[in-house]
């Protein structure tokens, strides 16, 4: 049958994340106009879009860090807009912030075991995170200060994992990181994946975006850009709307995706 | 993204920039009548009513120099009771040499300036909150060394010499005009400050001071010219008081270092308005009210007065004058400055010198 | 001989000091708030506990558990409301809120109890009671157990710290408050259960004080706080032992300074402050405007 892109999969699951009209002001200054999305369970959905777009502003929002001016955001069929982060984060929205934010002052382990404090029941402990990332065992003691980019990313995402989500939010993996480091950190998304656990991710690096995602939007000042499924963009359509520049390809919102009549 | 402004300037249209919304005349010559028809009161009120407004012009001092330092300076000071103190000495010392106490008020005035030096050597460093306690910890030191000092009295307090001549009327005619001097000039000089350069300054410093810094602003500089110019009006205010008790009594229960002068002081501010030079006008009326209705009642003015400033700090941030100022938009005392879209005229709100602390964004966070 | 006699007062007076203390540098280290009113806490402890004597004739010891869970609860509530509120608006609101409510509390208690100092009548058999060392030193034994009950204090508080699941969340909340948030820690609740711990060991310390000399309404502000602020100005900010040596030198240096002359006790603690804040302000130092 021939719909529009945003709607039910086939097999009638719905969305598992639903931003509606996301609108979100910071002071005077308008970081996103009106933005919407759809994540499906099992999906990687990615954000991608230059700085100062609105990724990681979309992502905090969807977290509960900052609150929307207007629009609404719904999880699991539920409004969550008005529901501060804790409550989120115990509902199963868990978010790796940009940036890290590790617990300076607490070890590896302690770093972890905040994380696991308002878990809820899954397949995910920190036995699972050590399997997952063995160098931990050793060092799970230690300060994560004096850890590399890298290493603290891992934890980082650990520490988010151990809390058993259903959807997890990745801000800027790649920030600050060695290319090879970051395709290791990419390459555990199988594994997150097989567990259950659903990802939107945001990525100024266009390029891992593209490899790992399912489907993708690009934002560009705010508003969105581009949606669509990597294999149904082109370079071109993705230049454009990540550099709003003028011309045919950057006339309106594209969502690239088949025509409209022929088979979903 | 889109900055929220709808102003399209043409060329050949100007904004305008002006330093009030009304003539400023007016204020001025209001304050001149004002302070005419005050500096008459000895020849037509009561002395028991004069002595109640010495009170209230010490405090109205107090608190134009506490809202100096912490409204607009942001040093949020819990020990001004050090310089009140140190002025009420430094007028009794000259005062035992035979020098006529009223003539020894600048010597006060400029001991407790001088004093504020190494003072602030101490501590300029600090952040906020243990700045605070280090001024309370420094006036408590300062009046324990101060009271072992037996020549001017020790910890009981030294009668003030020089003033037995006079007829009590007119002495407390002398200390009313002495005060209400005291405290115009203290006004006066808060706003010709803040008017100028020093305004600008503070602001700068107080929206974002890394930035103030690399734009050459000396910072330390700026803060330390407003923290000598509380300790100077600090200090005056603890000679008038010396002169309107005539004598000197240390200690921490209503003497000179008595934290219940920051208390009054700081209280009368925030009620008032932190951040405003109406502010403390305000506030201390509303104080002194407040102290003649309940003053059977012992230490309760300073519950209440404690329990609504509270209140204040709270839920009316800018305090009375700020609500005032919210429905009115007056100001009697312009430091800010007001933008004029071309062809506008009145109804505009005003920018410039905000509230101490930074103003309230939109809910960002939870 | 009496100079030893004085150390082992000041070493012994300044385990009640860090006592004091503790409350006041945790209330920084995690939630950047400095109660000005938390030397009056003490003293509203101690005067809890006159009138719980007072009124029910209950054994003293009985009633310090009692004080100390009440000002817990206090404390959390006075934490999730007016400071919490204070703190959304900012550090000079705190202030004033910290500063208000001293002045509430003292002049409350003024008006309430009379300047007059008062003892919580222990009994004299525990605060005159003393044992020797050697023919020349004389140890008070109720100064020694409440060095200990401030030792036991501080080791139970690391314990808590380090190895509990409150003690882990109150750390990270300290460090990084929306990752915390991000782990589902309500940084509310957090921030008054640490709230909670400041005045109990506040008040513990209080009724401690109260035993060993006499309390009046404004004890708090005259002597309290600005002993545990000065120890926690000498043994560095944010650590728990460094108030333990804070308080110890802070002892010592009044002992030393009574033995020269009875009446430099304060003073010389307060050369000590001075000195410490010239020397190595470490802690307390830095960035004024905090949003």
């Amino acid at each position: 049958m021939s719909e529009a892109v945003n709607d039910t999969r086939p097999g009638g699951a719905g969305p598992l994340l639903e931003v509606r009209g996301l609108v979100v002001h910071h002071g005077q200054l308008r970081a996103l106009s009106g933005i919407s999305l759809q994540v499906f369970p099992g999906e990687v959905y990615a954000i991608i879009g230059a700085n100062g777009a609105g990724k990681s502003t979309l992502l905090r929002t969807i977290a509960g860090l900052h609150s929307p001016t207007a629009g609404s955001i719904v999880y699991d069929g539920r409004d969550v807009t008005g529901l501060r982060p804790e409550k989120r984060a115990g509902a199963g929205i868990a978010m790796v912030p940009e940036g890290r934010r590790l617990f300076p002052s607490l070890t590896l382990e302690e770093n972890l075991k905040v994380g696991a404090t308002y878990a809820r029941k899954g397949p995910w402990t920190i036995e699972r995170v050590y399997d997952m990332f063995p160098w931990m065992k050793d060092r799970r003691t230690q300060r994560t200060a004096q850890m590399s980019g890298g290493e603290q990313q891992s934890v980082a995402i650990g520490r988010a994992l151990v809390a058993n989500p259903r959807v997890l939010l990745l801000d800027e993996l790649s920030l600050g990181l060695a290319p090879v480091i970051v395709q290791r950190i990419y390459g555990m998304l199988p594994q997150i994946l097989e567990s259950g656990v659903t990802v939107l991710l945001v990525e100024q690096d266009v390029s891992q975006a593209l490899r790992v995602a399912t489907r993708l939007q690009c934002l560009l000042e705010g508003r969105t850009t581009l949606e669509g499924k990597p294999s149904d963009v082109t370079t071109d359509q993705v230049e454009a709307a990540y550099f709003g520049l003028a011309g045919p390809a950057a006339e309106g919102t594209l969502h690239a995706g088949p025509a409209e009549g022929s088979e979903a | 993204m889109s900055v929220v402004t709808d102003a399209t300037a043409r060329s050949e249209d100007k904004l305008r920039v002006t330093r009030s919304r009304r003539n400023v005349a007016w204020t001025g010559a209001g304050a001149i009548v004002l302070i005419v028809v005050l500096g008459a009161f000895p020849y037509y009120v009561r002395s028991g009513t004069l002595a109640i407004m010495v009170q209230g012009l010490i405090v109205l001092t107090l608190a134009s120099m506490w809202n100096l330092l912490a409204g607009y300076a942001g040093l949020v000071s819990v020990g001004q009771q050090a310089f009140f103190g140190l002025g009420a000495y430094f007028l009794l010392i000259p005062a035992m040499h035979g020098v006529s106490p009223f003539a020894a008020l600048p010597i006060a005035a400029v001991g407790a300036g001088v004093a504020a030096l190494p003072l602030w050597w101490l501590l300029s460093r600090l952040r906020t909150g243990y700045f605070a306690i280090a001024t309370w910890v420094l006036a408590s030191a300062i009046m324990l060394f101060i009271e072992r000092f037996q020549s001017i009295g020790g910890g009981t307090g030294m009668p003030l010499p020089g003033l037995t001549g006079y007829d009590p009327a007119v002495l407390t005619a002398y200390t009313y005009w002495a005060a209400l001097a005291v405290a115009v000039l203290a006004i006066a000089a808060v706003y010709f400050l803040l008017r100028g350069r020093l305004g600008l300054v503070l602001t700068a410093i107080r929206d974002d001071e890394q930035a103030a810094r690399s734009s050459g602003v000396k910072v330390g500089l700026a803060r330390l010219l407003v923290f000598v110019v509380a300790a100077v009006g600090c200090g005056a205010a603890g000679g008038i008081l010396a002169i309107d008790q005539l004598q000197v009594v240390p200690g921490t229960s209503g003497g000179v270092f008595s934290v219940l002068w920051t208390a009054e002081m700081a209280f009368a501010v925030i009620i008032g308005g932190i951040g405003t030079i109406e502010g403390p006008i305000v506030g201390t009326i509303v104080y002194m009210v407040l102290q003649q209705t309940l003053q059977s009642y012992n230490a309760w003015y300073l519950i209440i007065l404690g329990l609504v400033a509270i209140a204040v700090t709270l839920f009316a941030r800018r305090g009375l004058w700020g609500l005032l100022d919210e429905r009115f938009s007056i100001r009697l005392f312009p430091v800010g400055y007001y933008l004029w879209a071309p062809g506008e005229t009145r109804r505009r709100r005003r920018s410039g010198t905000g509230s101490a602390d930074t103003p309230a964004k939109a809910d960002v966070s939870r | 001989m009496a100079w030893v006699n004085a150390i082992i007062q000041g070493i012994l007076t300044g385990g009640l000091y860090a006592l004091f203390a503790c409350g006041l540098s945790l209330m920084f280290g995690v939630m950047k708030v400095v109660n000005l009113a938390h030397g009056d806490l003490a003293t509203v402890a101690g005067y809890i506990g006159i009138g719980i004597i007072a009124a029910t004739h209950m054994p003293f010891l009985w009633s310090v558990p009692i004080v100390v869970l009440a000002m817990a609860v206090v404390g959390y509530v006075l934490q999730r409301t007016l400071i919490q509120a204070a703190l959304r608006r900012g550090e000079l609101t705190t202030l004033i809120v910290t500063f208000g409510l001293s002045m509430v509390i003292e002049n409350g208690l003024l008006q309430f109890f009379s300047a007059n100092n008062r003892g919580l009548g222990v009994g004299d058999n525990i605060v005159t009671a003393s044992f020797s060392i050697g023919s020349q030193i004389q140890v008070a034994w109720l100064d020694v157990i409440i060095f200990v009950l401030a030792i036991v204090v501080l080791l139970g508080l690391q314990y808590y710290m380090s190895s509990t699941k409150y003690g882990r969340l109150i750390r990270a909340v300290a460090d990084d408050r929306e990752a915390a948030q991000l782990c589902g820690a309500d940084y509310r609740h957090v921030f008054g259960v640490a709230a909670a711990i400041a005045f109990g060991t506040v008040a513990l310390a209080g009724m401690a004080y109260g035993m060993t000399t006499v309390i009046s309404p404004t004890t708090g502000t005259d002597t309290i706080l600005l002993f545990a602020f000065a120890a926690v100005v000498i043994g560095g900010l944010g650590s728990l032992w460094g108030t333990l040596i804070g308080g110890i030198i802070l002892g010592v240096a009044q002992q030393i300074g009574a033995q020269l002359n009875i009446s430099y006790e304060l003073l010389a603690g307060y050369i000590v402050f001075l000195a410490v804040l010239v020397i190595r302000p470490q802690g307390l130092t830095t960035r004024r405007s905090q949003s």
